[in-house]
């Protein structure tokens, strides 16, 4: 799929604009997909994502720039003549139809022949797993089944892509992580161009092949989970893509990519700069540790083990079962820590208040340039 | 509940079942009455007054259509197209006509349409024609102020069933390659099809019932049946020939109307709820 060595373009856009009056919803973004790939576009609410997705459906027109799907040019083709479908963040499923005949709706629209429409619906009822529902009315449908069908009803025009807004924010938690699964699984078996919409990464990081992160309308940084995750190239991704510690720190001293950091606090530890970027004495940085990444003890650590080592105590205890978190704060600085309890059984008994040891290693804290009038954290 | 079985027994079921009484006496010699439907044997055997009355149902409906034609495309302005002020506005709009009494308002569509009328006189003046031209007194002027008086009873539940409608079930019919029509036809007219009919009883049972407008409108051959019922207890003084025609015209009109839920398949519950 992705990594054939030229895949097909199934979307490309380039430089694509879209202003309301003064403000700008989409800033010159340019992007193109590869023929069944899942790309999510991830970012939080007003970040410009639905807009984007608008203007690939057809709902709105860019003020300026070019989207072509397989080649043909998209430009002022309405959103029933383009080659791509869309489930709607809360499915839209036709009230007044039964489940068949809100299948049925886009292959007669499509002139396609009565005698045809019958086993198509029937055969996609059976591939999305719901053989019997033809005949339901679509409120008679639990959550999740109204979300095959909806993906159904668009699978069964065979789209060149499908545009998927947030279609799972609705549903309750157990049934979210099932359906992120199903929807991985139906994309594979259709093997269309998915393009989801997203401000929960969990769904982007778990589904996707490509991620791209948005954010005021531009995309900070297109690439795959683990690449968003493991090396953040902008202070946003950082922040927004899974869990992170976040301190303003000045530089100490620098060699090469390690860099010596004082915090405002007066702890001083090591960090590495992200993106290669290069940074001198006295620069002020924001640096990100993950949660995860830090090593908790209950006694002293071993120099060289780690780059930064720190003893504080328990501040507060967050269980959330395999989530659960700690905050640990240095006693000296009042300087707070999260950091994610290993379930291994050593840190059942942890109680608050009691000292506790850190360690981390120095390519764990990545910095970033210090962004103006944002105060360090 | 009391309240309302009072105000129904007094202003309803009490003056129906006099006037159904009434209805049932049949005159044989002065102040001499016996029992008996020749009243109502009367209407069928007069071709006069069950041709008025297929007359006035005929136009009745026709009103409510033309009604449904010119109100659906401004409600769906008014619900789905615009939005705050100028919503508000353009509905206040459709609303004021209705703070002047029914007679101004009539008496307006004659100031237009009468010989020396405003019409008349604009087209005579640009040279359109030489002598003066009499719109009134005709079947269309009939319908004019018909579809004139009926239209905020069409809007008004057409806004608001259209208004409930999801802009996204709209958005995905188009999404899914449907034309403007088919989407029209499919997904907005079936979401709406409550506030069509229970507009469309309004209007028809409002046109049927209708006095003034045809009397004034359509001037001495308006022929409406409404017109027949007046003469029976002002001009002949015959309230027992009356009673039987109003009561002619609700199980008339009635079935009409339950003939129409019929064929539209809708029912009287889910048009009101």
């Amino acid at each position: 799929m992705t990594d054939t060595p030229t895949p097909a373009i199934d979307l490309e856009c380039v430089n694509l604009t879209k202003t309301f009056g003064k403000f700008c919803a989409v800033d010159n973004i340019s992007f193109s997909i590869p023929a069944g790939s899942f790309f999510s576009i991830l970012g939080p609410s007003g970040c410009g994502k639905t807009t984007l997705l608008r203007m690939l459906a057809g709902f709105l027109e860019p003020t300026s720039g070019e989207l072509t799907i397989k080649g043909r040019s998209m430009l002022g083709v309405p959103p029933n003549k383009r080659p791509v479908n869309m489930v709607f963040q809360h499915l839209a499923l036709f009230p007044m139809m039964t489940v068949a005949e809100n299948i049925a709706y886009g292959l007669e629209c499509q002139g396609v022949d009565k005698s045809e429409i019958a086993p198509k619906v029937k055969a996609v009822l059976e591939r999305v797993g719901l053989p019997d529902s033809g005949n339901k009315r679509p409120d008679q449908l639990s959550g999740g089944q109204k979300q095959r069908i909806a993906i159904a009803r668009c699978l069964v025009l065979e789209p060149d892509v499908l545009l998927l807004d947030e279609p799972l924010g609705a549903l309750d938690l157990k049934l979210r992580e099932h359906m992120k699964v199903e929807l991985k699984h139906l994309q594979n078996q259709f093997n269309t161009t998915f393009i989801y919409i997203t401000h929960d990464q969990s769904e982007a990081l778990v589904m996707s092949d490509q991620v791209a992160v948005m954010n005021a309308g531009k995309f900070e940084q297109v690439g795959t989970p683990q690449e968003l995750y493991y090396t953040p190239q902008t202070d946003f991704v950082a922040s927004f893509v899974g869990e992170n510690n976040r301190w303003r720190a000045n530089v100490a001293n620098a060699h090469q990519g390690r860099l010596d950091l004082v915090l405002d606090s007066g702890i001083s530890f090591q960090g590495i700069a992200a993106n290669d970027a290069q940074f001198k004495t006295g620069d002020g940085v924001d640096v990100f540790v993950r949660p995860e990444a830090i090593m908790l003890s209950k006694t002293p650590m071993q120099t060289g083990e780690f780059d930064n080592i720190l003893e504080g105590e328990v501040d507060c205890l967050l269980f959330d079962g395999a989530k659960s978190r700690v905050l640990v704060k240095d006693p000296s600085s009042d300087h707070e820590l999260n950091v994610t309890l290993p379930q291994t059984g050593e840190f059942n008994d942890l109680q608050e208040g009691q000292p506790i040891y850190l360690g981390w290693k120095f390519d764990q804290a990545k910095c970033f340039a210090a962004r103006d009038g944002q105060a360090g954290a | 509940m009391a309240p309302l079985l009072i105000w129904l027994l007094s202003l309803i079921i009490i003056p129906h079942i006099d006037m159904f009484i009434l209805s049932l006496q049949e005159k044989v010699a002065p102040r001499v009455y016996e029992t008996g439907f020749s009243n109502y044997a009367e209407f069928f055997t007069e071709p006069l007054y069950w041709n008025t009355f297929a007359r006035t149902a005929l136009m009745s409906i026709l009103a409510t259509a033309l009604t449904l034609l010119i109100g659906f495309p401004v409600s769906y302005y008014i619900a789905k197209m615009v939005r705050g002020r100028v919503r508000m506005v353009l509905f206040l709009l459709c609303m004021i006509p209705f703070w002047v009494s029914e007679l101004v308002r009539t008496f307006g569509w004659m100031i237009l349409l009468r010989e020396t009328g405003v019409i008349s006189s604009f087209l005579q003046y640009i040279g359109l024609t030489d002598g003066p031209i009499e719109f009134l007194y005709n079947d269309v002027s009939i319908m004019v102020g018909l579809v004139y008086t009926s239209m905020l009873f069409m809007v008004v539940p057409l806004v608001t069933t259209l208004d409930s409608l999801d802009n996204s079930l709209v958005e995905a019919g188009y999404d899914l390659g449907g034309s403007g029509f088919r989407v029209l036809r499919k997904i907005v007219i079936p979401h709406a099809m409550p506030g069509i009919v229970s507009g469309c009883i309004v209007v028809f049972m409002l046109s049927l019932g209708n006095y003034l407008t045809p009397v004034l409108l359509g001037g001495k051959d308006s022929l409406w049946f409404t017109e027949q019922i007046y003469t029976q207890f002002i001009t002949r003084f015959n309230w027992e020939q009356g009673s039987a025609f109003g009561f002619l015209l609700l199980i008339l009109s009635s079935l009409i109307v339950w003939a129409g839920l019929k064929i539209s398949r809708q029912t009287l519950s889910n048009t009101m709820g």
